[in-house]
């Protein structure tokens, strides 16, 4: 019965810690249906984080840090895509750096911006709006409609981004670009510059993923907090086949095993949570063998396009 | 013959000289972007980088520092240009490296043999720790297709995170009675012992260097390293040549993995004593940089590890006398490698503008 | 009739090659016309300049008289005119009505109506009477029908000209019929159809009329009711062959490797890339193999190298069936093996010439004992190579890819001869070669003949292969259509054989080679 009361509390974890990795997977989504492969979402959202965070603190508005996070995450994009499109630099390289990066820029900008005081300075948060009607439902109430506004936003973009990729002229031409770049080119398509605003939409929805976690989930930024949600998100990519649905049952899935693991260790139950943490990634492994020879990633990811 | 060797010289010269000057321009560019960085937090820049050059190499000691930095940083270096050389995407070094320091410690800690052979049987489960961790990502692209990027970067957590779990608790490998997250001392006879006196240096940067000359013989001497090199190049040439290109995939691995290992090994056994939850700050990684500025060659791994080594070392000491954070080594890190494979691919596109401008040479 | 599409003296130079030197091409409203030519004719540049995909060095396009010009794919699709590639442009993916849709304009970013255009595809299938289920994914579809999907996303997008390249190369016989009952529908409704082809039955079965091209230039148009096969034979190989050349006489040895309904190809497909080959090479002799490219040479090459699994067949070769063994077994047995890529698979290009040289049998003691390369003994084994094979070079530790074509052809050459084969397999050695080194290479090949070597000669250079080969046989479809001697055999017969003609048809059953 105990559990049953508490029910909804954890439902209403599950999908709060699901949003950063459910934002930073979409991000992911749209720039891997464009063909490019960036292992960069840790260091996009790791800056995200500390300009959310700056913005929200110079303005006292949570929104301006948001605003502030997305264009990091847009320069970010931009950057990535100068070097793999333009140049046609290796993307796991560049998405490597961008992981170094992130974790020195958003220290180093950290201490620029805020000193070395170590007083934690009051910023402007999310806070949590409940649905007036649906938050008094039982369990359901607290569970689904009992949020912040990003969480509302992130699980909205779901269908927002299935609709995008699958029955809009632009979505079919930004997977056509994914799946084969030269079918796209003889049909007048611009593979570049579907490339560059994949890059740099994506990683500003990335970045969303990140200003949650420092504006949202915590008050306030410290150094490696992102702590791995950049990875476990590109695991959800690829263990929710590319679809904006998959992406949100992975994340929710791999962050129920948190909060299962968050229970237990309340229990004193003897299962180690390091275990319950490996999840996502063992069940991402898996699903790459698994799926490897059934053609769900697109045709053309990580391979740079040369015209002519 | 004499003649031939000569123009070998000039040949090699030219593109040796153009890769070092790839690597030299970018980490200038990138130490400026630095610099211009820590001009805009109000420091100044000369000030925090001699402080830095200071902390690296000022004295026996902080050149000791360097040197113990520079160790694991070897070590990833070669494993990543190793499995770069054979055409693969090794980013799981940072995992590899705590499944070696997990078996090297396990067996420096439980496994009592004469002291002679402490130190090699150590060293060897450190290999074999990560050599399996390399060897589980080849087989899984081998047998299943899986890509090899995607499937490191996974392992690496699992790595980091199984580790947690063995010193987490006193019947695994946590020192009873000790604290939560480290494991017992490693017995003396499994340590690595100082090379330098009174300092951190210890035997470890010999085995890299070792493995350096190893690196070498390998991929230049013998048939199986020039097998990786062709599958590396061109896939379809070995195959025309009858290369078994799944076996060497499945051995590269195998090769690479063990060597992220053994800086695994050789930071339990020379620098901690012990098996840390979470002992790297990111060697791994920085195993991409260190092979991408020494382009894959074995003296230039050295030159990238001696350069970010003494990054980290000479950094704490930019932090408390420049008061600039230690964070930047990482942005100029990230700016290196942004720099380096720009250069690349923009020397790449210049050479085939050049190409098409000119048209083909005939024969004379 | 109007003429809808003129092409008036294109040029297209490429790096090193004219590709299309002075081409005028006239096409009528409302006509079927081929354009005729053997590989390297220049058919496909003309055809990506006429898409759009390459911009023409000079000469000028009109469309119904009026001047235009293409920057992209995009502005020759506005004017009507749609390419069906013979590599389908479609994703496996994705299902039918979506690849008629990407790039369209129509929903300007917005909604894609697919429910309108299924209804749009399905009409046009129906008015040529196909059967299409628009929802389909592409990846469920066979060979047949995906070209149909290609030719309906021509005209879904407005194509008034249609250019079918190599179209019924992928197909059988019955799927050709049908695709040439739509060509006739196509033009009744006033489609221009542009057809690409070196088959001379099909050209002469469904042009009006046709223009060959020959070695970069037009060589004229005619009306096809006014050519029989034969003359279209004449027309596409056109140049006189010089059949006289040095070659010394000798009798034919012992049979080296004997090739046995060598098929390839799915078991229950009607379309088989090689479909019960039969040959015997002997020693001391070069059998050619001729024809146009993409008729199972290559495969078959690759069979007989171990590349690729055949699906049924012998290959003897002393005693040992090729095609069970793997590509180390047979190359270590005595096969060597010039391939057709030279820069894709014959060398590792970034590496250096030493390296490049020992690339078949660096393994063997010869090159270094146990399990190190032994670099002095490679390095006199690659100065003595490049000398005796006067591979022009500053020396063994130049890159391959710093050489010329002719000089890594060399390279290749060199190393192949060296390992003193038993059996040399050649495809297109002299292909992209200037004169001198075509004329180096071809006497490498011969003297590999005359010292009683079995080589097996694969090239698409009629000329080449009659030349140096004592038996040419002529590959169709992955068919063997005959062999003949050289010195017996015309221009018009090899050029019946390129175009689907068995030799026993052409000669009327009686004689034999």
């Amino acid at each position: 019965m105990a559990f049953f009361d508490s029910l909804g509390g954890y439902i209403n974890t599950d999908i709060s810690l699901a949003t950063p990795i459910l934002l930073a997977g979409l991000g992911l989504l749209i720039i891997n249906r464009a063909g490019l492969l960036n292992i960069g979402a840790e260091g996009t959202m790791l800056i995200a984080t500390i300009m959310a965070v700056y913005g929200s603190y110079i303005s006292g508005s949570v929104w301006v840090g948001l605003i502030f996070a997305m264009v990091s995450g847009a320069a970010v994009g931009a950057l990535f895509a100068l070097l793999t499109v333009t140049l046609r630099a290796n993307q796991t390289v560049v998405g490597a750096a961008i992981n170094v990066l992130g974790s020195g820029l958003s220290a180093t900008l950290f201490r620029i911006m805020f000193g070395v005081s170590s007083e934690v300075p009051a910023i402007d948060v999310f806070r949590v709006w409940k649905i007036p009607g649906l938050s008094a439902i039982p369990v359901i109430g607290e569970g689904l409609f009992s949020h912040m506004p990003m969480v509302y936003i992130a699980f909205l973009l779901v269908p927002v981004m299935s609709y995008f990729l699958f029955k809009t002229q632009a979505g079919l031409n930004l997977r056509s670009v994914g799946e084969n770049p030269k079918v796209a080119d003889t049909l007048g398509i611009n593979v570049y510059r579907t490339q560059y605003i994949a890059a740099i939409v994506g990683s500003m929805i990335i970045a969303l993923g990140g200003a949650f976690m420092s504006t949202g989930l915590t008050k306030f930024f410290s150094e490696e907090m992102v702590s791995g949600r950049g990875y476990i998100a590109l695991a959800a990519v690829v263990f929710g086949r590319y679809k904006p649905s998959g992406i949100m049952g992975a994340a929710m899935v791999f962050m129920a095993g948190i909060v299962i693991a968050n229970i237990l260790m309340a229990q004193g139950a003897g299962i180690p949570y390091q275990f319950l943490n490996m999840i996502p990634y063992v069940l991402t492994v898996i699903a790459l063998a698994a799926f490897a020879h059934s053609a769900v990633a697109p045709a053309a990811l990580g391979k740079p396009y040369k015209r002519g | 013959m004499k003649k031939s060797d000569s123009t070998k010289l000039k040949a090699t010269m030219d593109g040796v000289l153009r890769q070092c000057l790839v690597s030299v321009s970018a980490v200038i560019v990138a130490i400026l972007l630095g610099m211009l960085l820590i001009l805009l937090m109000g420091k100044n820049p000369i000030v925090a980088f001699s402080a830095l050059l200071q902390g690296a190499f000022g004295s026996m000691n902080s050149f000791a520092e360097t040197l113990v930095k520079v160790t694991p940083l070897l070590f990833t270096g070669i494993s990543y240009a190793l499995a770069n050389r054979c055409g693969l995407t090794n980013l799981g070094m940072e995992g590899q490296m705590y499944m070696g320091a997990l078996a090297a410690a396990a067996v420096g800690i439980f496994v009592e043999v004469p002291a002679a052979l402490h130190i090699p049987l150590c060293i060897l489960a450190g290999f074999i720790g990560g050599g399996l961790w390399g060897l589980l990502a080849g087989w899984l692209k081998v047998k299943f297709g899986a890509s090899e990027i995607i499937t490191t970067v996974m392992l690496n957590t699992i790595a980091i995170y199984f580790i947690e779990f063995m010193v987490t608790d006193p019947a695994r490998m946590m020192e009873p009675g000790g604290v939560s997250g480290q494991s017992s001392p490693l017995t003396d006879s499994a340590k690595l012992s100082i090379l330098l006196p009174n300092t951190r240096a210890h035997w470890g940067i010999m085995i890299g260097l070792l493995c350096i000359v190893l690196f070498w013989l390998f991929l230049w001497r013998s048939k199986k390293g020039y097998e990786v090199r062709v599958s590396g190049f061109n896939m379809q040439a070995a195959a025309y040549s009858g290369i078994n290109t799944s076996r060497n995939i499945l051995l590269v691995m195998l090769l690479a993995g063990g060597v992220a290992g053994l800086a695994g090994a050789s930071e339990v056994m020379g620098v901690q004593g012990r098996l840390y939850a979470g002992f790297s700050p990111g060697y791994g990684f920085d195993g991409i940089a260190v092979a991408l500025i020494g382009m894959n060659s074995p003296i230039g791994i050295i030159f990238g590890a001696l350069l970010f080594g003494a990054f980290r070392a000479g950094g704490n000491r930019m932090q408390m006398k420049a008061y600039v954070p230690f964070s930047i080594v990482n942005v100029i890190q990230a700016i290196v490698i942004f720099a380096v494979v720009a250069s690349q691919m923009l020397l790449e596109i210049w050479s085939e503008r050049q190409l098409k401008k000119q048209p083909k040479q005939q024969d004379a | 009739m109007a003429t809808i599409l003129e092409m008036r003296h294109i040029y297209k130079q490429f790096p090193g090659v004219l590709a299309n030197a002075d081409v005028c091409l006239q096409v009528e409203a409302g006509e079927v016309h081929t354009l005729l030519g053997e590989n390297g004719a220049g058919k496909s540049t003309l055809m990506n300049v006429l898409c759009g995909l390459y911009k023409p060095t000079s000469g000028e396009i009109l469309i119904e008289g009026k001047p235009v010009r293409f920057n992209s794919a995009k502005d020759s699709m506005a004017i009507g005119i749609g390419m069906v590639h013979q590599h389908f442009m479609l994703i496996p993916t994705m299902t039918v009505v979506e690849n008629c849709l990407i790039g369209s304009h129509d929903a300007g970013g917005m909604k894609l109506d697919l429910k309108t255009a299924a209804q749009k595809i399905s009409a046009l299938a129906k008015e040529y009477s196909m059967e299409l289920d628009p929802y389909k994914k592409i990846g469920d579809l066979a060979v047949g029908e995906r070209q149909r999907v290609e030719i309906i996303k021509a005209l879904f997008r407005g194509a008034r000209i249609l250019i079918l390249d190599e179209p019924t190369a992928v197909l059988t016989p019955q799927e050709t019929h049908e695709l040439f009952n739509m060509v006739h529908s196509l033009t009744d409704k006033g489609f221009t159809v542009l057809f690409i082809s070196h088959k001379l039955n099909e050209v002469k079965e469904i042009s009006n009329r046709v223009t060959v091209l020959r070695l970069g230039r037009t060589c004229g148009t005619y009306n096809i009711a006014d050519c029989s096969v034969n003359d279209l034979a004449r027309l596409m190989v056109g140049r006189e062959v010089s059949f006289s050349i040095d070659r010394r006489q000798q009798e034919q040895g012992a049979p080296v490797l004997q090739i046995e309904d060598l098929t390839l190809g799915q078991k229950d497909s009607e379309v088989k890339t090689l479909n019960h080959v039969n040959l015997t090479v002997h020693g001391g002799e070069i059998l050619g193999i001729a024809g146009v490219d993409g008729n199972g040479q290559s495969e078959l090459v690759e069979c007989l190298t171990g590349l690729r699994r055949a699906s049924e067949g012998k290959a003897l070769y002393k005693g040992k069936d090729l095609l069970k063994c793997s590509t180390r077994e047979i190359m270590s047995h005595g096969v060597s093996h010039i391939p057709q890529d030279r820069q894709r698979t014959g060398l590792v290009m970034p590496m250096p010439l030493r390296e490049n040289f020992i690339l078949q049998d660096y393994y063997t003691e010869e090159f270094g004992k146990g399990g190190f390369i032994d670099w002095k003994y490679v390095d006199a084994y690659s100065d003595r190579l490049i000398r005796d094979f006067g591979v022009k070079t500053p020396g063994r530790f130049e890159l391959a890819q710093n050489l010329s074509g002719g000089n890594q052809q060399k390279v290749i050459v060199a190393r192949e001869i060296s390992r003193k084969p038993e059996l040399l397999i050649a495809m297109h050695p002299t292909r992209g070669l200037d004169v001198g080194a075509i004329e180096y290479i071809h006497k490498n090949i011969m003297d590999q003949r005359d010292s009683g070597i079995g080589v097996l000669l694969v090239s698409t250079e009629l000329e080449e292969v009659l030349k140096l080969s004592d038996r040419v046989a002529v590959m169709y479809e992955g068919e063997i259509m005959g062999i003949v001697k050289p010195s017996e055999t015309t221009v018009e017969e090899m050029g019946l054989m390129m175009g689907g003609m068995p030799l026993e048809k052409i000669r009327g059953g009686g004689e034999n080679v």
